[in-house]
Order: structure tokens, then C-alpha cells, then sequence
């Protein structure tokens, strides 16, 4: 069974583990569990996050400098993890992985029960001619991302390898954080990628930054994600704020079944 | 049986087990798109017309062989300096960028961005967008930018735009963190890497368009020695863009023995080295899988080198192919040897060469040589760039002694 699968609209939130302080980890999932996310994806700090903006970068180098490591990221993800019920998703970049041995690495999702993976910089590709047989031996499902850009052919084959998990849309390329403008050439772009994507759910994301452009998301997707305003949030103490505001109150479009 | 060459890549683009393109979809479309206009323009007899004329014409190719006499009197056999330092701008750098701003105007392209580290290919760059009457943006670290005002005025001359990365350690890195960002940001930009690193199939391609320096090389021994292959070839790895060059048409000569010079900065094990392939392990940076001076936990270390051109965390996938493979030996020279070696060749053989090539220089007194050896040395860069480390740091040597 997904556990991504739901008939209602969803919201999750990506957090970084190490911020703002070295055992922040255990209360923001408890808190955000309780402010009612869906899922919560949890972001293994890199030294050279190339993907992400200047906000990310922020919390990925403090996250670093408080000495977070993806051992005690698993730890402490061990000590909270029976108080967690919502799906569990970590998030990183490659090299931090490899090095911690992927097997390994592998190994403890599995024990820790996370329900997918996100690599940005693995692509579908490598996954494929590489790697795939090590994710299979452990049945840790993978999330690739795609863009508006991506062809029509290479969105079925995605949609079918994260048939256990979700897609991950990725609204306009750029880095994380850039609030782009959903307009009605997008929302056109994200229906056909939603038909595409077939029972797999699809979820929107690098800019969601206000109630305003979840709802924009909830439209076609089956849910948001959202990171930086998040985490801005978070370092300028309105998180609880945020959370209300973007998780709490009812969505000006009413959820829509899942098709 | 047929050989794999060193040089040929998988379809997925690993030299062995390095290289690939580890991008994030929203640099597919990016780099394949740049694959393809590769494999269809830049073997073409047009795209080889306008390149050699441009090399010849505006860079001052090709560049001299010289037989070093007072160098080969002292370490007892031939030693030959290519002299890349006499290319137009200072370095090998502009043989590169030369191949792929006519790639990017194939590709109709208008917006170049690019990442420098000293400011040498920032320069390269800047140089070639000018003769082309395109844009040209250039990260560069903030840190650099303060050590390197020359290069950096230069590109402003050129009429570049440099931007400051100011987000990690300020340097190399992450500039082309900011670059590879600005790509992903742009996707209509065309990116205009300065080393045979990042994601498939950047290390192929600037590598064929360095490859210039290995073939004159064999064309102009030959006819000074009537013999094509010398018994070794020295160049410096940062990267390694101006080692690909030059032993490019070596790589399949198993005779021919190839030295990459890395920077041992104050000493391998000092904490404050670039010997990647002594201290590096296997790693993903910049989109590709190669060898990484990394932390245990797979976070990136900042090198040091008194070298910036060599202070890069990482090596090239073909280098980490061919030194894990044996074919390639991997040497490191310190800053101290590096500044002895330079005023060794300014006193010798009146040429000031860039901080790097001195690296390449100084592996002459590690190595054992006989009469019977043909030395060539890749003197990818000229001293102009160095003299404040030069004024500073052999002034106090020489205050010392």
C-alpha cells in the first residue's frame, strides 16, 4: 500500500535536520505531526548543495557547523521514531550517502520504516543502470523528481519506478526557494503530467511560499511540499505562524477526489 | 582482442568507474541537449576550420616546443617546455574556451556563464565572449576576488560581469556551485566549464578541445627528434584540464610514462594540501563521480594550495581513471618546492612560469631521469598573474637565508 496515497489534498513540509539546533530533529517532527502535515521530509545537510537556494544553503551549512552527521541523524531518528506516525522521507544529496555506504545507509531507512528517498543529483538513468539492484535488495522506495521540461515518455517511466512513492514536480526549473508564478500555462503543463504520472501521486514543489500558492498546487497535484518559506519561518521564529496559516486553514478549493 | 582506450567513455559517460552525469532532472534537458550538439558540430569539418583558424590566428598557435638546454644540462637529459604560456591571455585556458564558445553560438546561445577560481579562465572566457559580441557572466568566490584584483579588473575590461560567490568557503567550489545554480536558473545560458570536471559530457569535451597541446607536441617532436613520443610527459592537475591536454594522444602509448603533479600545499598530511589522489576518495561533486578530498561523513574539504589554480577538492573522472588504474602517476610538490622550481626556471631559462606549472617543474627533482629519457613539461601558464606571491613569498625566503 502507498502510504502517499490519499484521497484528500496534502501538505508536506521538508525540514533540515540540524536546525536550527543540533537536536532540533525529534520536536519539529513531533510538531509538525501535531500542526498536521501528511509527511514530513527530512534534509541530510551537503557541503555543496547545488540544487537549493540561498535559504537551504543557510540551514544545510549551520546544520553542518552544529555537527549534524547522517549517523547521529539516525540516531536520533531512532529515539523519536515510535512517536511518529506520518510517512518519514529523507532527502540529500548523493555523496554524503555513498560514504556512509549505501548498503548501510539502506539498511537503517529500512529499519527506521521511511517510506522513500529523494537523491536530486541520482538520476533516473544512473538509478537504473547503477544502482537499482542495492535500493530493490532493501525495498526502500525512491522519489525522482521531474520538471514541466520533462518529456512525456520519461514521466511514465518515472511515474512507474516511484509507483511505491510519488513524484516529485519540481514547478518551474530553478533552485529551491524561487516563488515562481503559477499561471495557467503551468497549471495546463501540471494536468498533463498528473495523467501522465497514473496512479502514482504528484506532488508540487520549489516554491511553494504561501497559502495562496498551495491552493494554486492543490489544483491540479496531489499535494505540496514545502522547504524554504518553511524554514525561514523556523529562523525567524514564525513558524507556528506559518504552519497555522499554510496547514491549518481549510483550502479555498475544495479537496477533489483522487483520480 | 581490441583495447578500451583510456579516453573512450560508457554510454552513460564513466571513464572505468568515473565520470557520469550526476545532475538533478532540472539540468537534463541542459546537459543533453549539450551532448547532442557536441557529437553533431564538434567534429565537422566546419567546426575544425573555424577552431584551428581561431587557435592559430587570435590564440598564437601553434605554441613552441622548446628544448630547455640549461634544464636538460641539469637533470641529465632532454627536457622540452611546451610553452602554453604563450597563448594568448596567459594559459592553455583559451584553447577551451575557444572550442566551446563556438559551440555555444552553434547552439545559438547569447548568455555565457562561467565559474574561476584564480581568475584565468574568467579571463579565457570573458576574452572569447568579447570576440564574439556575447554575454558573459563569471563567478567567482569572494575570497578570490580579493586575492586576484588583476584577473578580476581584466574581465571587467573585457566587459564581463563578475558576481562573488559568497556562500560556503568563498572559493573555486563555490563558484561553480553559483554557476551550476545560475544554469539551473537559465536554462537558455549556455554554461562554459574551465576544467575536465562536472557532469558528462563537460570532461570529454574539454579534454578533445585541449587535446591540441598532446598532438603538436608529437608533430613537433618529431620532427626535432624524428621520434613522436617522448619517454615522459609532466603536466599539473587542479582539475585537470591542461593534463588531459597534453597527454591526450599518450593515454594509448603504454611507452610513454604520463606524471600529474598535484599540489601538496604545506605538506600531504598537513591538513592544508590538494593531493587529491593521495588524500581523496571516491565521490559525487559537480555532477560527476570521481575522486574527492572529502570529510567521513562525505562532506567536501577545502583544499589549499599556494597555487589558486590548484586548489580544487576534486580531480577530473579521466585522472581518476587513469591514476586508480595505474596508467597515470599521481606526484605532489609543496608550495616551497613549487617557488624553488619557479625561480629555478626564471634563473635558468629567463621564463617566470604561472605557480601551477612550477608544481609541474618541481617533480623534475623527484623523480629518477636518465640520458635516455625525453622529458616534455607542460608549461600550462605564464608568472604574470603570481607576482605578488612571488614578491612576497621569495623576498621573505630570500630574506632568510
Amino acid at each position: 500500500m502507498n502510504p502517499f496515497y490519499k484521497t484528500l489534498k496534502q501538505v508536506s513540509i521538508f525540514t533540515q535536520a540540524g536546525f536550527p539546533k543540533l537536536e532540533s530533529l525529534s520536536d519539529q517532527l513531533i510538531n509538525l505531526q501535531e500542526s498536521g502535515v501528511d509527511f514530513i521530509e527530512i534534509g541530510i545537510p551537503f557541503s555543496d548543495p547545488m540544487a537549493d537556494g540561498p535559504v537551504i544553503q543557510h540551514t544545510s551549512s549551520i546544520a553542518l557547523e552544529n555537527g549534524m552527521t547522517l549517523d547521529l541523524l539516525f540516531r536520533q531518528l531512532t529515539k523519536v521514531r515510535d512517536q511518529i506516525t506520518v510517512p518519514l522521507v529523507l532527502m540529500g544529496y548523493l555523496n554524503p550517502v555513498l560514504q556512509f555506504g549505501l548498503g548501510n545507509f539502506l539498511g537503517k531507512c529500512q529499519e527506521l520504516n521511511i517510506a522513500s528517498l529523494i537523491l536530486p543529483d541520482l538520476s533516473y538513468e544512473l538509478y537504473s543502470a547503477r544502482y537499482a539492484k542495492v535500493f530493490q535488495a532493501y525495498d526502500v522506495p525512491l522519489t525522482f523528481l521531474i520538471t514541466p521540461a520533462t518529456d512525456d515518455e520519461r514521466v511514465k517511466k518515472i511515474a512507474t519506478a516511484c509507483r511505491e512513492s510519488f513524484v516529485y514536480l519540481v514547478g518551474q526549473t530553478s533552485i529551491t526557494g524561487n516563488g515562481y508564478l503559477i499561471d495557467e500555462a503551468k497549471q495546463a503543463r501540471y494536468r498533463e503530467l498528473k495523467a501522465l504520472c497514473g496512479k502514482t501521486p504528484l506532488f508540487l514543489g520549489f516554491g511553494i511560499d504561501s497559502p495562496q500558492k498551495r491552493d494554486q498546487g492543490f489544483q491540479e497535484c496531489d499535494g505540496v511540499i514545502i522547504g524554504t518559506a518553511y524554514l525561514k519561518s523556523l529562523a525567524e521564529g514564525t513558524s507556528e505562524t506559518f504552519l497555522e496559516n499554510t496547514i491549518g486553514l481549510p483550502t479555498l478549493i475544495p479537496p477533489q477526489k483522487h483520480r | 582482442m581490441k583495447t578500451v582506450s583510456y579516453l573512450e567513455t560508457d554510454t552513460l559517460g564513466f571513464y572505468g568507474d568515473f565520470g557520469g552525469a550526476y545532475v538533478p532532472e532540472l539540468l537534463r534537458e541542459n546537459v543533453e541537449n549539450l551532448d547532442r550538439a557536441f557529437r553533431s558540430y564538434c567534429f565537422t569539418e566546419s567546426f575544425e576550420r573555424d577552431f584551428t583558424s581561431l587557435l592559430n590566428d587570435y590564440v598564437g598557435r601553434p605554441t613552441p616546443l622548446y628544448l630547455a638546454k640549461r634544464f636538460s644540462e641539469k637533470f641529465g637529459c632532454p627536457v622540452y617546455f611546451k610553452r602554453e604560456d604563450l597563448c594568448h591571455t596567459g594559459a592553455h585556458k583559451i584553447n577551451n574556451t575557444i572550442g566551446q564558445i563556438l559551440l555555444a553560438k552553434h547552439m545559438g546561445k547569447t548568455d555565457i556563464v562561467a565559474e574561476t577560481g584564480a581568475g584565468q579562465h574568467g579571463v579565457a572566457t570573458a576574452t572569447v565572449c568579447a570576440l564574439m559580441g556575447l554575454n558573459c557572466i563569471v563567478y567567482m568566490g569572494e575570497k578570490d576576488i580579493e586575492r586576484q584584483a588583476p584577473n578580476v579588473q581584466r574581465m571587467k575590461m573585457l566587459g564581463a560581469k563578475v558576481v562573488p560567490a559568497t556562500s560556503g568557503s568563498k572559493t573555486l567550489k563555490d563558484a561553480t556551485n553559483e554557476a551550476i545554480r545560475h544554469w539551473i536558473n537559465h536554462t537558455d545560458a549556455y554554461y562554459l566549464i574551465g576544467s575536465v570536471v562536472g557532469p558528462h559530457p563537460y570532461p570529454e569535451m574539454v579534454a578533445y578541445f585541449q587535446s591540441v597541446i598532446s598532438k603538436e607536441i608529437g608533430d613537433q617532436l618529431i620532427a626535432k627528434t624524428g621520434n613522436r613520443n617522448p619517454t615522459k610527459v609532466i603536466a599539473c592537475v587542479g582539475g585537470g584540464s591542461n593534463a588531459a591536454g597534453a597527454f591526450y594522444h599518450y593515454y594509448d602509448q603504454p611507452e610513454v610514462e604520463l606524471i600529474a603533479v598535484e599540489a601538496a600545499g604545506l605538506g600531504i598530511h598537513s591538513g592544508k594540501s590538494a593531493a587529491t589522489s593521495v588524500l581523496g576518495s571516491p565521490g559525487v561533486l559537480h555532477g560527476s563521480f570521481t575522486l574527492l578530498m572529502q570529510d567521513l561523513g562525505g562532506q567536501v574539504i577545502e583544499p589549499h594550495s599556494i597555487s589558486a589554480g590548484l586548489d580544487y577538492p576534486g580531480i577530473g573522472p579521466l585522472h581518476a581513471h587513469t591514476i586508480s588504474t595505474g596508467r597515470t602517476k599521481s606526484f605532489a610538490v609543496t608550495d616551497e618546492e613549487a617557488l624553488e622550481a619557479a625561480l629555478e626556471c626564471s634563473r635558468l631559462e629567463g621564463i617566470i612560469p604561472a605557480l601551477e606549472s612550477a608544481h609541474a617543474l618541481a617533480v623534475l627533482h623527484q623523480i629518477a631521469l636518465t640520458p635516455n629519457d625525453c622529458v616534455i613539461i607542460n608549461l600550462s601558464g605564464r608568472g604574470d598573474k603570481d607576482m605578488n606571491t612571488y614578491q612576497s613569498e621569495i623576498q621573505l625566503q630570500t630574506d632568510e637565508s
